[in-house]
């Protein structure tokens, strides 16, 4: 700063704006010419990454099927509350009724029993017995009744004029509700109009029920259904399968209602939400807190003996001349660009019983024929298999920082005195700790989430929770439980991370020079 | 037992005659059709024995394009998650007769009318008459009628010379030591393992209805959990045989057909409790119509009385039309008369069981469930 430059007035840049807001906008510029630089990968990482486990994660929770499916019931229920012992009111069935014959005829039932089924066994079954006779109910004297009292009744035109009048729809809210089901089944699944097709004994049905409880509509002709003969649809569910004159049936149903749930976390640890609460899930029941066990206890395997092969070849590559540490890196890599399947399939052939591995073992007399190991099919098959997999991530990270090791210091530390232990322990081991940290991490969490090797060798003792979300996802598709299992799995990933950059610093982790 | 007379038919009417490839003729051309379609099939010998039947026919005579994709082991799981898209990735399912029930109930096939859209008999005879008890339900189209059975190993020193002659061999590890090939589903292997505890063919079902039952068929495979390679995929047990991986495995006879005849391993059959079903094709709900007009076309051309003839002459499942019975003759490369293979021929037929359809619609899911964690422990 010169003298004749007042300090109190801004330093001014050379077009004459201020020098810290020119900065700034210099700076600006840069920043959002940075921003459209990595826009791409932002937005592919929004719409490929966080949006996916968002999805994932609502789905674990996620529970409207069975409100959008037995809607009626849902809303009939809402007073009602369940002690066990006592079954629901006639309304609810007669709800229930409704909501079955159109979800039945929509092809929606089977859908909710397999969704109740994961809470209750025996569901899946019930509803879709049910399903098959729903149709043959006997409810068409309502139906006759009213045609008998009043020949409008049983004409569809009208009840089209009727339905369309918002005072009547206001007066019998159960038949509107049937009605509009109906009408729109009608439209939807059969293609045609409501107002020619004869109606379905449901609207009828609801439309005692209104009357029964003193409705009157402004401009549908008054009916006494005082003296109507009546069915019990308690009874009619009842002889299709004992399980609807079952308070628990109903419980169950009540219970998963609503439109979020904890049923499928409830899951995911072996519990469930029982008539009197969470409870512990019957023994035989119990997995999924194994399978999560032997993830883990598998994946640390994997990854200590990813460290107990890959430290000294990277240890090689890092200290040999060049020329041969070109040829060991090469060995590395050759595998790394193999397809997994070959290699899985190869270790399939080499470790199966009549397989090369055990028939040298025989060959040599280690092992008799007739007791050969069973290398596979096991948490064996899949250790060695996935080590096999997952070696080039740990040695490559390890070589990385142990060629950034001077051997200058190994050399200093033996002019000291130290013996070559000492020398590895004390100098050399400490300094190559951060490659060791880059592969466990890499390693650990590659084999967290592993699925296609542990499928292919694994057998049933070797399979991880990774597999169990792959059934759910593709076979048994109970995706709320495969989205619960995953976001529990992503939570034991995140609080390992956060533990190791606790104990060891995620600073010290590198994966080059 | 309605199937016995379809059964019976198949077995008795097979005669030498030389299957042959006749074109039909009378096929019309497919207006507003898709230029190529994808089939889930089964794989293996089955899907070789179809394309050699139907779909290279089928697309020399059109010109389009058939994908096979061999997933049918999955069929409904691959169908709801094609509903739950919106779209299905493919044209025409194989699927086992009660797989096609579970997707009538939910929605997942079309229903089709058997006599407006299938060729008629070569006999005359209305498809609905030619088909018969085959047409197990609205959705379902049926090309054959397969059984699961149990192959094994011939020259097995450790048996001493034992044979297995009976289904229950497989929980006898004593007698017979070594692995054992296993479905990765609870279908047939808990009838089987019921079997096999004392309980009687008629009550099968009602035991596996009943509280406990299809625990108790798990107990009786846990006692041989730890000798069992479970498989997914029909090819699967022939290469496990093959390989000596396994030393008695189940799968379908046209399966172990195809290894003992074809591949010359050293491998024979058990009929004993052979499992019959019926196999046949259901449309997935919700194709276009280009593709819809293309799947109609292709079924009406493959399940015509000559088609089904010509599969038989790959693979030793018995046609599902009582008109093509008197056409299946010589296989058609070994040039073996096809009748002693036939899972119906009587001589195979001692012990039997037929799959209960409706029962396995109801109760898959949830047994399935049971099957699985049982498998994970």
């Amino acid at each position: 700063m010169t003298d004749d430059q007042d300090a109190s007035k801004p330093v001014l840049a050379a077009d004459g704006t201020p020098l810290k807001q020119s900065l700034n906008r210099a700076l600006r510029r840069q920043k959002l010419r940075a921003l459209a630089l990595i826009a791409p990968l932002l937005l592919f990482i929004l719409v490929s990454f966080v949006a996916p486990i968002g999805d994932m994660l609502f789905r674990s929770v996620e529970n409207s099927i069975v409100m959008e499916t037995i809607p009626r019931t849902v809303r009939a229920m809402r007073n009602w509350e369940p002690d066990g012992e006592t079954l629901p009111p006639d309304e609810i069935y007669a709800a229930f009724y409704t909501d079955f014959v159109l979800a039945e005829e929509n092809k929606l039932h089977t859908r909710l029993g397999s969704r109740l089924n994961y809470e209750a066994s025996g569901m899946s079954s019930l509803f879709r017995s049910t399903g098959r006779s729903i149709s043959k109910f006997d409810t068409t004297i309502y139906g006759t009744q009213f045609t008998e009292a009043d020949a409008a009744y049983g004409d569809p035109a009208m009840w089209a004029t009727w339905m369309a009048e918002k005072d009547n729809r206001k007066a019998l809210p159960l038949t509107a509700s049937a009605y509009e089901g109906w009408a729109e089944m009608i439209e939807d699944v059969k293609d045609a109009d409501p107002a020619t097709k004869k109606l379905s004994p449901i609207v009828y049905t609801a439309l005692y029920n209104d009357f029964a409880s003193g409705a009157v509509a402004p401009s549908m002709p008054a009916v006494d259904v005082s003296g109507f003969e009546t069915v019990s649809l308690r009874e009619q569910f009842g002889a299709v399968k004992a399980d609807w004159l079952d308070p628990t049936t109903w419980t169950v149903i009540k219970t998963f209602a609503g439109p979020l749930t904890d049923g499928y976390f409830l899951n995911a640890v072996d519990m469930l939400r029982g008539p009197d609460g969470i409870e512990a899930r019957p023994e035989s029941q119990r997995i999924y807190l194994r399978l999560l066990w032997r993830t883990i206890v598998l994946s640390v395997t994997i990854t200590a003996t990813c460290i107990m092969l890959g430290y000294p070849v990277a240890w090689l590559m890092a200290n040999l001349p060049n020329r041969s540490a070109n040829v060991l890196m090469i060995l590395v890599l050759l595998p790394f660009w193999t397809s997994l399947l070959v290699r899985t399939s190869a270790w399939k052939v080499l470790l199966q019983e009549q397989g090369v591995i055990n028939d040298l073992l025989v060959w040599i007399g280690l092992v008799g024929d007739l007791d050969r190991l069973q290398l596979i099919q096991n948490a064996t098959g899949t250790t060695i298999a996935m080590t096999h997999i997952l070696l080039p991530f740990m040695v490559l990270p390890l070589y990385s920082v142990m060629k950034t090791i001077p051997p200058s210091y190994l050399r200093a530390a033996k002019s000291l005195g130290a013996n070559d232990w000492t020398a590895f322990w004390r100098v050399y081991f400490p300094q190559s700790l951060p490659g060791i940290g880059a592969g466990s991490i890499l390693v650990f969490i590659l084999s967290i989430g592993y699925y296609i090797t542990p499928e292919l060798v694994g057998g049933t003792k070797g399979v991880f929770i990774s597999n169990r979300i792959a059934y759910h996802i593709s076979s048994s598709l109970n995706w709320g439980l495969a989205a619960a299992l995953g976001s529990i799995l992503l939570v034991i990933v995140l609080i390992l991370y956060w533990v190791y950059d606790r104990l060891v610093g995620i600073d010290n982790v590198k994966l080059g020079g | 037992m309605k199937l016995r007379h379809l059964f019976g038919a198949t077995a008795l009417v097979m005669s030498p005659l030389a299957a042959t490839t006749v074109f039909a003729a009378d096929l019309p051309a497919c207006e507003n059709c898709s230029d190529s379609m994808t089939i889930m099939s089964w794989g293996g010998a089955y899907q070789a024995s179809q394309i050699a039947a139907y779909s290279d026919p089928y697309a020399a005579l059109t010109g389009i394009t058939v994908v096979y994709d061999e997933s049918s082991n999955e069929s409904i799981a691959k169908m709801r998650a094609g509903a739950e898209a919106g779209n299905s990735a493919y044209d025409l399912i194989d699927a086992e007769g009660p797989d096609s029930q579970r997707a009538c109930d939910e929605g997942l096939a079309i229903e089709i009318d058997a006599d407006a859209s299938l060729a008629a008999g070569d006999d005359g005879s209305t498809p609905t008459e030619d088909f018969g008890p085959s047409l197990i339900n609205e959705c379902f189209i049926p090309q054959i009628v397969f059984s699961t059975t149990f192959g094994y190993r011939n020259d097995v020193a450790e048996w001493n010379g034992a044979t297995p002659d009976s289904l229950c061999a497989i929980f006898d590890t004593e007698t017979f030591p070594g692995k054992r090939a296993l479905e990765k589903r609870p279908k047939k292997n808990l009838e089987w393992a019921l079997i096999c505890d004392g309980v009687a063919k008629e009550d099968l079902y009602t035991v596996l209805s009943s509280d406990g039952g299809v625990e108790r068929a798990l107990a009786k495979l846990d006692t041989i959990k730890g000798d069992v390679v479970w498989w997914s995929a029909g090819a699967e047990t022939p290469q496990l045989l093959a390989d000596a991986e396994v030393v008695i495995g189940s799968t379908y006879n046209g399966r172990l057909f195809s290894v003992i005849e074809e591949q010359k391993q050293p491998v024979s059959m058990l009929w004993d409790w052979q499992v019959f079903d019926f196999d046949g094709w259901v449309v997935p709900a919700g194709l276009d119509e280009k593709r819809l007009n293309r799947t109609m076309h292709f079924l009406k051309f493959a399940t015509d009385t000559q088609r089904l003839a010509d599969q038989a002459a790959y693979i030793s499942y018995g046609p599902a039309r009582a008109s093509s019975q008197p056409l299946v003759g010589d296989h058609a490369t070994l040039g073996i008369d096809m009748g002693q293979h036939m899972p119906t021929n009587p001589a195979n037929q001692t012990n039997y069981l037929v799959n209960n359809i409706e029962w396995w619609a109801d109760n898959n899911d949830e047994v399935d469930i049971k099957f699985q964690n049982w498998l994970a422990q």
